[in-house]
Formats: structure tokens, C-alpha cells, sequence
């Protein structure tokens, strides 16, 4: 297990050394932040100070020899529009998008399993027709147009909810909600048809001849079976969220990290743009090793 | 009418496919009393489980339809049960063992577990479920029942895991336990076990076992009564022996003649000249498993040498071996005097046309998407120059009419034949190549005995008729002593013991051969009752 953990942690940091060349070096090739940050009348001098300030002068292959010296000194480096350690931007802004996925996923996750699971016991039922049927639209509605609809309705003519930012639970309803409905529909559809496969297995053949009840052969035999696949999925789909919501963080004024990752490219603020990426595959290195683990957890056969 | 524990009256199921309905059982009627077996005896798609799974409500409804009977259990017909009335008698009245426990028993979660659910299920308080769990793990024969009970399925053998399917079915002592096909993924030495302890947890606990098999060695050896069925219907009923001994319907008629096992051996052949195939000093490992230690094996032209063990004995993994499809560790093949292992890949694939192989189940190794045609004339493209693009049409349409099938079914797809026609496309396949040998892994296993002994006739036709060598895996030894000069005998990856069919099968040698002809259930009740008699007799003594 231990020697599992590391060897995967290797592979991980291998990756995210390969991950941080190419992103320092493609992000310089947009140009220079400078004329993003001086106003439009700023002397040839001013702008001269600005770069000799942050390094921009220098050959890249030293201004990366000296960003490598700082990471090694865990400095990730300054964030020009904030003027603060980028890591402590980053940090403040992957805090709301860690909540945002663990809220939307933890929602999901449950609303998935039981109808899913439910749609499944009765294939072609009425039950399972409607949950199909929304859950195959949600998975094709695009966020965008759903936030914008969503803001429309709920916040614009009805004023139940806020627009857009955070401060109280109500801004959150919105996000989560519009964050919902693609994982949704597509949990949905894998649980379903895992359970289909479950529930026509052998074993639960066994459990009908013993007498088991239904509820119990459905949820106690059944889902622990059909949860594999569904694992995966819902790891793919809680990582993308923590990747960055970029879309729905964007339109709901929402301080997550895929709305920092917009902003900070845009003003070429590089320091931040690489911290965001390091965390990000941190995150999902840990979501990997998670889902991993869960499925030896869930399965006896499966052992690292 | 006297009250019987279980009876089935003119029970007719059809079930509601796409290709229309499906007449399952028709008017079937039988019935089972306290502390007696009865076998439903019937070949695939018979109709034999079918009534056994309506006892136990496990037909789907739809596409299922029970169209007309009635199922009395203690004098009340369960049709016109209610739901929950029906699941409180599953496992706790009537219990159901199935044919392959792996599949049966939940994977994720540990067998005393499960077996202690059938009990909590049917209202006994827990501590109460374990404690019985693990008595009757410890009666079913689980060695060290406390570590066992935290166990998973897949940490057992085969054997042990239809074991502790039986301790789980019989947790609630039912009055009647339902096995369909239990012995039939076991080794035959195992299969001996296990229905010897149903013997005795029969006579212990005075239940009435309903036994559902294809086997008449089976039947013989545990059934008191037999019902035989052929196509959704009854053709014939009664007792046992007197059924074997005086079928009446010609379709129990047929199906007593095809077991295997009653023709005569060859005499023993000289072995002279140079061998067809030789393989020598064997070995291959998976992992720390070490699957041959040191396999020498010879095959000369024209010969059939039958290689028999039990499942993990390392038959199928030689068969592999010797063909190159998993490359041995080491060791030699010799193919005409030359080392099929140092050949190169060009070398090799020059000589793949003279070794060919037929394997178990042609539902897997016949590509469901290609056409008989193409299936069989793949081999002509892959290996051009030995017949034109021209002649395919003709050729195959000949080789099909040589094994037994019809020209017109070139352009038909692998899933519109039946399992035995499948296997006899397989056998076309391998003839294309006009192989010198064919290596069958258990070829005929997966067939009814019906087809079985008709696709055993085909390649001893083809044998007379191309002069082919067959190195024939299987596990049956029946149908080996029916088609083998020469039987290998391998146990735990090594050959135990060799020679002519006669030689091993009138005067075994090697215990763990006896072992297995001993363990082999032989068709006639008679005969198995007089081999129990023996055994009987022999514990007694031992006791004495």
C-alpha cells in the first residue's frame, strides 16, 4: 500500500516538474505583462523599472533558473495584480471551489445513486422513463446558458436569490445548482446502467432465492457491486469542478480558482497562473489516490 | 391424492422474447416427498430449471409468463402467494443451490457474512446466525470456520465455495433445497465430495433435494426418482435405475446411448519413427505459480494423445505452451525435429498451418461479427499461397459440408447456430489450414452429450480421413477412453503417469489416477450403488 502511494506520488511529481516547463515557457511566449499593468502614458524609464523590478529583462532561461530557486524555498513567487505571494491568492481561491465541489459532488453523488439505482430495478418503468429522459437533457444542457437562464429567473424577475458573489448561503443555491445538473445526468446514466448489469448477476439471483428484500438487494447487494464504475466517473467529474468551474465561477461572480485562472492569464500574471496549476494537480493527484482506494475499500479483490 | 411435500401440477411457462414467444415448460407436472432426491434430467434448453425457478419466483415477469399450473407446497399453491409470503419461504422453507458458486456468492462482501444474512433475514437475532454459521461451516468441511467466516468468495476453491454455498442454504434447515447443475464447474474428485456430503446432510436432516442436471452419472449416483425432459416437455418419469436400465421413450433411448464412455479401446499402437511433435522439459511460471515443472510429451502422426487433470494442473498451460501462444520458460518443442521455442517470428508463422486449435467455448473464440465464410477464409488470407482467392467459395463450402453443416450457412453469423454447430465451425476453421495437428482444449466439454458424442465422431472421421495427430485436453474421462490411443495424466504441473488408453484406464497405476477413475460417475444407478456399497464398506472398516 505504502510502496503504492509512493510510487504513484513519483509518477505525480515527474509529471507536474514536465507540467511547470511547459507552462513558464508558454506563458512567456504571450508577451510581457508590463504594458498590461503601467498605464498607457507611462515613460520608456517606468517601463524599464517595471521589468528591471520583476526580472523581465533578464534571458528566460535565468528567469526560470532563479523561479526554480525560489519553488525549492516553497516561494511561489509574487502576484503582480495583488501585489501578495501568489500561493496565498491561490489558496484563498481554491478554498471556495474545494466547497463548491464538495457540496455540488456531495449532492449529486446521493441524487445519482438513489434514482439511478431505482431506475434501474424496474428498466423501461415509468420511473426509470422520466429519469432518463431529464437526466440525458441535463447531461446535454450547456452551463453557460443554464447559469445565465438561471440568473433570469431566480435572481432578475423572481428576486429569490442573489445574482452573483457569496456572503450568505443563498449564493450559493445558483452555483450548485447550475454545477449540478451535467454530473447529474451523467452519474446518473453510469449507476444506472451498472446496476442493470448488477442486478442481473448471478449473485442477486442468489439473494432472491434466499429471500433477501428488495430494498436490501438493491442497496446492500447491489450498490456496493455497481459502485466501481460510478466511482471513476464521479472522481472525473469532481476534478474537473476543481480544475475550475471556469465557466459558472465566471458568470456567478464566484471567487473560485477556475475564475483566478482566467483573470491571472488574461493580466499575465505568472506567477499565479503556475501556482494555480501546481495546486490543481495536487488536487487531482489526491482525488486519483482517493478514487483508487475507494475501490479497494469497496472491493476485497482489489489490493495495492 | 396423498399430500406430497412439493408438487408441481401442468405448469406452463412462455416467455415474450423479440423473436417471439418462447414455450419454456409445457404441462409439466412432477412431485417431491420429505427425505427423497428426484433428478430433472435435460440437455440445454430443455426446460429443466425452468420449474425451479418458478417455485422460487425467480422468473422475470415480463418477458416471464406463467400461462397455466399450480406449485403446492404443504398442500398451498405458491402461484397464489402473496410477495412477501413467497420471500419468506425462499431460504428459510426452500433453499437453492446454483452451478457456479463463484458467480453466486457476492464478491464484496465475506462469507459469514452472507451466510449469517440468510439466517438474520428470516428473523434470527445476530449472535444467534453467527454462532450456527459456524457450525455448519465447520459440517460442510471449511477448515478453521472462524478465519474463514471474514473471508471473501474469491479466496476459496471452487470446491470449498459450493461448500459453503450448502452451509448457507441449508442455515435455516429448509424442507427442501433446490441444486441446479452443483457439480457440473467442479473437478470430478471434488464433484464426488460435494455430492457425497448432500448425501448425508439428506439423510441428517430428512429434507427432499430436487437436483437439476444434464449428467447421468449424476443421477445415478444420488437421485432416487428421475424426471427426464426434452423441449419444454416431460417424455419420461420414475425411478432411477429402472428408467436406465428400461428407458421407454426414445429420447431417453438416445440420450443413455450417447454418454461416453462404453465404446472399445484401441489396441495399442507401436510407437516407431520419429514423433510428430515432442516437447520436452517444460517449464513455465506465473508469478511465484509455478504452472509445468518439466513436461516431456510426444505425439506421433495419426496419434491422439489425451492429456487429463483436474482444474490448476497445468493441461490447458501446456497446450498454450506447446503452441507458443504463452512462451515457456523454458525447454524445448520439437516439430519435425526442429525447436518451435528458437524459432524466429517468420520461421513460425511458416509452420502455424500445420498446428492448429480448437478451443472450449466457440461463443468466445468464433468473432461474432465475421461471417462463417470469412471466419473460415481468414486463415487463407493470412497464410496466402495455400489456396487462390478463386477456390474459396468451393473450399469452404466444402469443408462445411464435411463437418456435418450446410454449404448455404457460409454467409450466416457465429450467434444463428446452435453451441454444437459453433463447435463444428470452430473444427472447419482449423481444417482450412490443413494442419497436421490440432490441439483441442477441451473442445467438447461445453457440448450436451447429445452433440458431444457427434462432434467426437467428426474429428475420428477427420483422423481416419487426413491421417491428423489431436493433442485432446479434457477433463472427462469417459469421452477420453472413448476417442484417445494415449492418455497423460497430469496433476499440479507434472505428468503423474502415461501410456496407452487401455493400459490406463483397465490398470491405472499411479494413485491419483485411480483417484480420478474412481471419482468418475459412471451412467448405470447400478453400478454406482454397488461402488458406494464398496466405499461404505471400506470407511467401515477403516472405522473399525
Amino acid at each position: 500500500m505504502k510502496s503504492f502511494i509512493s510510487k504513484r506520488a513519483l509518477a505525480s511529481g515527474v509529471s507536474l516538474i514536465g507540467l511547470v516547463v511547459l507552462v513558464f515557457f508558454l506563458s512567456r511566449l504571450t508577451g510581457d505583462p508590463t504594458d498590461l499593468y503601467l498605464p498607457l502614458d507611462a515613460s520608456t524609464e517606468m517601463r524599464d523599472q517595471f521589468r528591471q523590478m520583476h526580472g523581465f529583462n533578464d534571458p528566460l532561461i535565468v528567469q526560470f533558473g532563479r523561479y526554480v530557486a525560489d519553488l525549492a524555498r516553497l516561494d511561489f513567487g509574487q502576484s503582480l495584480r495583488q501585489a501578495r505571494p501568489a500561493m496565498d491568492v491561490v489558496l484563498e481561491a481554491f478554498g471556495w471551489t474545494f466547497w463548491l465541489a464538495v457540496i455540488t459532488m456531495s449532492c449529486v453523488t446521493l441524487a445519482a445513486i438513489v434514482i439511478g439505482s431505482l431506475a434501474a430495478f424496474r428498466v423501461g418503468g415509468i420511473f426509470d422513463r422520466i429519469a432518463t429522459f431529464f437526466s440525458l437533457i441535463g447531461a446535454a444542457a450547456p452551463d453557460f446558458w443554464l447559469a445565465i437562464v438561471a440568473i433570469v429567473i431566480f435572481a432578475v424577475k423572481l428576486h429569490w436569490l442573489p445574482t452573483s458573489g457569496t456572503g450568505t448561503p443563498w449564493h450559493w443555491i445558483l452555483p450548485v445548482s447550475v454545477l449540478f445538473i451535467r454530473p447529474f445526468g451523467l452519474i446518473l446514466q453510469v449507476v444506472r446502467g451498472s446496476m442493470i448489469g448488477v442486478l442481473s448477476s448471478a449473485y442477486v439471483k442468489t439473494a432472491r432465492a434466499k429471500g433477501v428484500r428488495t430494498p436490501v438487494i438493491i442497496f446492500v447487494h447491489g450498490l456496493r457491486n455497481a459502485m466501481l464504475p460510478v466511482i471513476t466517473v464521479i472522481g472525473d467529474q469532481a476534478a474537473a469542478i476543481l480544475n475550475g468551474a471556469v465557466v459558472v465561477e465566471t458568470v456567478f461572480g464566484f471567487p473560485g480558482i477556475g475564475k483566478l485562472m482566467i483573470d491571472s492569464i488574461l493580466l499575465r500574471d505568472f506567477a499565479v497562473v503556475l501556482a494555480v496549476i501546481m495546486v490543481s494537480a495536487l488536487a487531482i493527484f489526491i482525488m486519483n489516490l482517493l478514487i483508487d482506494l475507494a475501490y479497494a475499500l469497496l472491493d476485497p479483490r482489489i489490493r495495492y | 391424492m396423498a399430500e406430497h411435500l412439493l408438487e408441481v401440477r401442468d405448469l406452463s411457462v412462455e416467455f415474450h422474447t423479440a423473436a417471439g414467444t418462447v414455450k419454456a415448460v409445457q404441462d409439466v407436472s412432477w412431485h417431491l416427498d420429505r427425505g427423497e432426491t428426484l433428478a430433472i434430467l435435460g440437455e440445454s434448453g430443455s426446460g429443466k430449471s425452468v420449474s425451479a425457478s418458478a417455485i422460487m419466483n425467480l422468473i422475470d415477469m415480463p418477458p416471464g409468463r406463467i400461462t397455466s399450473g399450480t406449485i403446492l407446497f404443504n398442500g398451498r399453491d405458491m402461484l397464489a402467494m402473496s410477495a412477501e409470503e413467497r420471500r419468506a419461504i425462499n431460504g428459510a422453507r426452500i433453499a437453492m443451490i446454483f452451478q457456479d458458486p463463484l458467480a453466486h456468492l457476492n464478491p464484496v462482501y465475506t462469507v459469514g457474512w452472507q451466510i449469517t444474512e440468510m439466517m438474520t433475514t428470516h428473523g434470527a437475532p445476530r449472535e444467534e446466525a453467527r454462532t450456527r454459521a459456524l457450525d455448519l461451516m465447520k459440517r460442510v468441511g471449511i477448515p478453521r470456520p472462524e478465519l474463514a467466516m471474514n473471508k471473501y468468495p474469491f479466496q476459496f476453491s471452487g470446491g470449498q465455495r459450493q461448500r459453503l454455498m450448502i452451509a448457507m442454504a441449508l442455515a435455516c434447515k429448509p424442507d427442501i433445497l433446490i441444486a441446479d447443475e452443483p457439480t457440473t464447474a467442479l473437478d470430478v474428485t471434488v464433484q464426488a465430495q460435494v455430492l457425497e456430503l448432500l448425501g448425508e446432510l439428506q439423510d441428517e436432516t430428512g429434507m427432499g433435494l430436487l437436483l437439476i442436471t444434464h449428467d447421468l452419472g449424476v443421477v445415478a449416483e444420488i437421485a432416487d426418482r428421475v424426471v427426464v425432459m426434452n423441449s419444454g416437455c416431460i417424455v419420461e418419469s420414475g425411478n432411477a435405475a429402472e428408467v436406465y436400465r428400461n428407458p421407454q421413450h426414445p429420447y431417453t433411448k438416445k440420450l443413455i446411448d450417447a454418454a461416453p464412455g462404453k465404446g472399445e479401446m484401441p489396441d495399442e499402437q507401436e510407437r516407431k519413427g520419429e514423433p510428430l511433435l515432442s516437447a520436452i522439459g517444460l517449464h513455465k511460471t506465473y508469478g511465484a505459480f509455478h504452472a509445468l515443472k518439466g513436461v516431456d510429451i510426444a505425439i506421433m502422426p495419426g496419434e491422439t494423445v489425451a492429456v487429463v487433470g483436474e482444474s490448476g494442473s497445468g493441461k490447458s498451460t501446456l497446450a498454450r505452451a506447446i503452441l507458443r501462444l504463452d512462451d515457456p520458460n523454458s525447454g524445448q518443442v520439437l516439430y519435425r525435429g526442429r525447436d518451435l521455442l528458437a524459432m524466429s517470428p517468420r520461421e513460425l508463422f511458416g509452420l502455424r498451418r500445420d498446428l492448429q486449435m480448437v478451443f472450449q467455448d466457440p461463443t468466445q473464440s468464433l468473432n461474432p461479427r465475421m461471417t462463417v465464410f470469412q471466419l473460415i477464409s481468414e486463415a487463407w488470407a493470412i497464410h496466402p499461397g495455400i489456396l487462390p482467392r478463386a477456390r474459396w467459395k468451393e473450399r469452404v463450402a466444402e469443408l462445411l459440408v464435411k463437418v456435418g453443416l450446410k454449404p448455404d450457412m457460409a454467409a450466416r453469423y457465429p450467434h444463428q447456430f446452435s453451441g454444437g454447430q459453433r463447435q463444428r465451425i470452430a473444427i472447419a476453421r482449423a481444417l482450412a489450414m490443413e494442419p497436421k495437428l490440432i490441439v483441442c482444449d477441451e473442445a467438447v466439454s461445453a457440448l450436451d452429450v447429445s452433440i458431444q458424442a457427434q462432434v467426437i465422431a467428426l474429428l475420428d472421421g477427420l483422423r481416419r480421413e487426413f491421417g491428423l495427430s489431436y493433442l485432446f485436453i479434457a477433463h472427462d474421462l469417459p469421452v477420453v477412453r472413448d476417442f484417445a490411443d494415449r492418455v497423460v495424466v497430469m496433476k499440479d504441473g507434472e505428468i503423474v503417469e502415461e501410456g496407452p488408453v487401455r493400459q490406463i484406464f483397465d490398470a491405472p497405476a499411479h494413485p491419483y489416477t485411480r483417484a480420478l477413475l474412481a471419482a468418475s460417475l459412471d451412467p448405470d444407478p447400478e453400478i454406482q450403488a454397488a461402488r458406494r456399497a464398496a466405499r461404505n464398506l471400506e470407511e467401515g472398516l477403516e472405522i473399525a
